[in-house]
């Protein structure tokens, strides 16, 4: 199989069986030389089992994985010019940091003072100059993290891989790890390959999103596409929170009846009959529970037929109870994919 | 709509029990006093306290002809170790315990690693059956069985003859040292036994050792490029070394302390155990017995340091 040179990794017909579990099946997928590349989905769905494919700790039971044009087929993992950030961060702990992230290069024989040096480049990259001489058991969770990121990318490879590197951190620090791996990836130009199943993490570092959902990807594509265009109700369920509107539904409102999505904040939320443009599309409701969250108050309003639907409110005066009008743009509609 | 407020407490019955419980729950300094005083009672006064009592012998001396103690403070009874006949018999326990325990790691190690890394459920429970049932029975029977079958006309050369490999037995009997008449009257049959006594003592730690080394940490090696050969030297052995020491010192020091294995099937030769015995016993020199025991307490302490430097606990 004869696969284009700009791409990093391919996936063609991949199927990984566990038995009679198909964490992976029939999966097709490009990523790009060079670009950060997140996988996407909740636990289970078989992202993990697809970077461990391309790491080569798995096999595939059918199907053909290549990098670089190369087929990775019967190449064991230490051969392979991919390297991985695990989730556990997996540092060997009878070893100094320094030790750690010098280790890739100690097995592949190079001499003792390059790869301190290199090691000790890698460890000013991640900000953790000082720290050669502990111990893991003596680091913080996101210093850990930062030594795994370290002690991978000493080893210049050409394909990263991130198995949910940011999991087990607190939110701060994740956000601010988030920023560091984006400027970081376009810094060295390595293709990063993440894989997270927070959606937020998702949308705001990859270049390109591929969804997974019972071991299958249902849509590859930009943060803004599968964000603004959902292909089904998984994706517009999972990516963000949505407002799934059954066929039905959207009969009702005169539209076509079909599945759709529609975001809470593209609603604008006013009280009952106050104008609204005319182009847009609208329909009334019970205001049943209000959630502030800070920046924004989340509500739920009930309509009449008992759809449950969530809006979005910047300042908000109503309180449960009061009857509203939700309105949106006619484009904000998106419909989806799924069959009837 | 108005709760009724319970009180902070609720009404169960304490008892006596219960309040036990109470004091100890809010005086956790003497719930562990508690706790402690039984064994430090134990190891310190029984365990501890007997065998120094035992040990200080070793610098009182013996009246030759009267036969009894001379409770005097001395050396020479520490320097008697290093006559030609006592040193030998410490220097061949040594090599004995050497040998014993590098054969049981070589032996132990392929064994605890598939229980470690692929025994599952019905397979684990096989696993202990199969490596504890030995202990099951008596130490005596097992050493008996042992020279019933390495016995001249014992089973493995019978077996040995019948496939006409008798030669082969003989040619390795020939060899010096660890040959003999018969292979129950040789060095190589006593190190046979002392292999199959002691090794579960070393399959079980070693085991519990690999069961701790984390299969990511395997792979990160593996994916940082580390041959598997690499891998094995420089983090499973660096991560099993601990449980390996850990059944070293047992068999180490069961060899350096066992009497019978020697008596039943060997070469007839004194070793530690052997000199304890006899010096305590027939020759009433308990003196020199203390003496003897003072060689493998040493010995294992050198161990242990020697260990540590290398870094066996580092991964601890």
């Amino acid at each position: 199989m004869n696969i284009s040179g700009s791409n990093a990794v391919s996936f063609r017909g991949v199927a990984r069986h566990f038995g009679n579990v198909r964490a992976v099946d029939d999966v097709n997928l490009d990523i790009l030389e060079g670009e950060f590349f997140a996988m996407l989905g909740p636990s289970g769905s078989g992202k993990t089992t697809c970077l461990r494919l391309i790491a080569g700790f798995e096999q595939p039971t059918a199907g053909a994985i290549s990098i670089f044009g190369f087929e990775a087929q019967g190449v064991p993992p230490y051969r392979r010019n991919v390297n991985t950030v695990f989730q556990d961060y997996a540092l060997f702990p009878h070893m100094s940091v320094l030790d750690n992230v010098a280790y890739g290069l100690m097995v592949k024989g190079v001499g003792r003072d390059i790869r301190y040096a290199k090691a000790n480049d890698a460890l000013k990259l991640v900000a953790l100059a000082s720290y050669g001489e502990r111990k893991p058991g003596q680091l913080s969770g996101g210093q850990r993290q930062r030594v795994a990121l370290a002690r991978a990318l000493v080893n210049e490879p050409r394909v990263l891989l991130l198995d949910e590197p940011l999991g087990a951190l607190d939110l701060k620090l994740r956000e601010q790890m988030q920023v560091e791996l984006k400027t970081l990836q376009r810094q060295l130009g390595i293709t990063f390959v993440f894989v997270t199943h927070d959606q937020g993490e998702a949308l705001s570092m990859a270049d390109r999103v591929a969804i997974f959902n019972n071991g299958q990807i249902v849509q590859v594509g930009t943060p803004e596409e599968v964000y603004n265009r959902p292909r089904n109700r998984f994706v517009a369920d999972f990516v963000g929170s949505s407002n799934v509107l059954s066929p039905a539904f959207c009969k009702t409102l005169g539209l076509a009846e079909k599945w759709a999505s529609l975001r809470p904040e593209n609603m604008t939320i006013t009280p009952l009959h106050a104008a609204h443009p005319k182009s847009h599309q609208s329909i009334s409701g019970r205001v049943v529970s209000v959630h502030y969250q800070g920046a924004a108050t989340r509500l739920h309003v009930e309509t009449q037929d008992g759809t449950a639907l969530t809006a979005v409110a910047v300042k908000n005066p109503f309180a449960t109870g009061d009857l509203v009008t939700l309105s949106w743009p006619g484009n904000a509609l998106h419909y989806l994919d799924d069959a009837l | 709509m108005t709760a009724t407020l319970q009180p902070l407490e609720t009404s169960r019955n304490r008892g006596v029990f219960g309040t036990f419980s109470d004091w100890l729950f809010n005086n956790p300094k003497s719930f562990l006093a508690l706790l402690f005083i039984p064994p430090v009672l134990w190891l310190g006064i029984v365990y501890l306290g007997s065998l120094l009592l035992f040990l200080a012998q070793a610098f009182f001396s013996i009246d030759e002809f009267a036969g009894t103690i001379i409770y005097e403070p001395t050396w020479s009874t520490i320097v008697q170790l290093f006559q030609p006949a006592n040193f030998d018999i410490i220097l061949r326990t040594l090599v004995m315990a050497t040998a014993v325990t590098v054969a049981s790691a070589i032996i132990a190690y392929p064994f605890a690693y598939f229980a470690a890394r692929y025994a599952r459920g019905k397979w684990k429970a096989v696993f202990y059956l199969l490596v504890m049932l030995p202990l099951w029975s008596s130490y005596l029977v097992k050493v008996y069985s042992w020279k019933l079958l390495l016995a001249q006309e014992g089973i493995i050369p019978s077996v040995l003859k019948t496939l006409h490999l008798t030669p082969l037995l003989e040619a390795f009997l020939q060899l010096p040292v660890i040959g003999g008449n018969s292979l129950s009257t040789s060095y190589f049959g006593t190190f046979i036994v002392f292999v199959y006594i002691w090794l579960p003592y070393m399959i079980l730690p070693t085991q519990a050792a690999l069961e701790r080394v984390p299969l990511n940490l395997l792979e990160a090696s593996s994916d940082l490029g580390a041959l598997p050969n690499q891998t094995f030297l420089y983090v499973t052995w660096p991560l099993a070394l601990p449980g390996l020491i850990a059944g070293s010192i047992f068999t180490f020091s069961l060899t350096l302390g066992d009497y019978i294995v020697p008596q039943v099937v060997g070469s007839s030769t004194l070793y530690i155990g052997n000199a304890v015995y006899l010096q305590q016993g027939t020759a009433g020199n308990l003196p020199l017995a203390a003496a003897f025991t003072f060689v493998p307490i040493i010995i294992m302490l050198i161990y242990l340091v020697i260990a540590k430097r290398l870094g066996a606990f580092n991964a601890l």
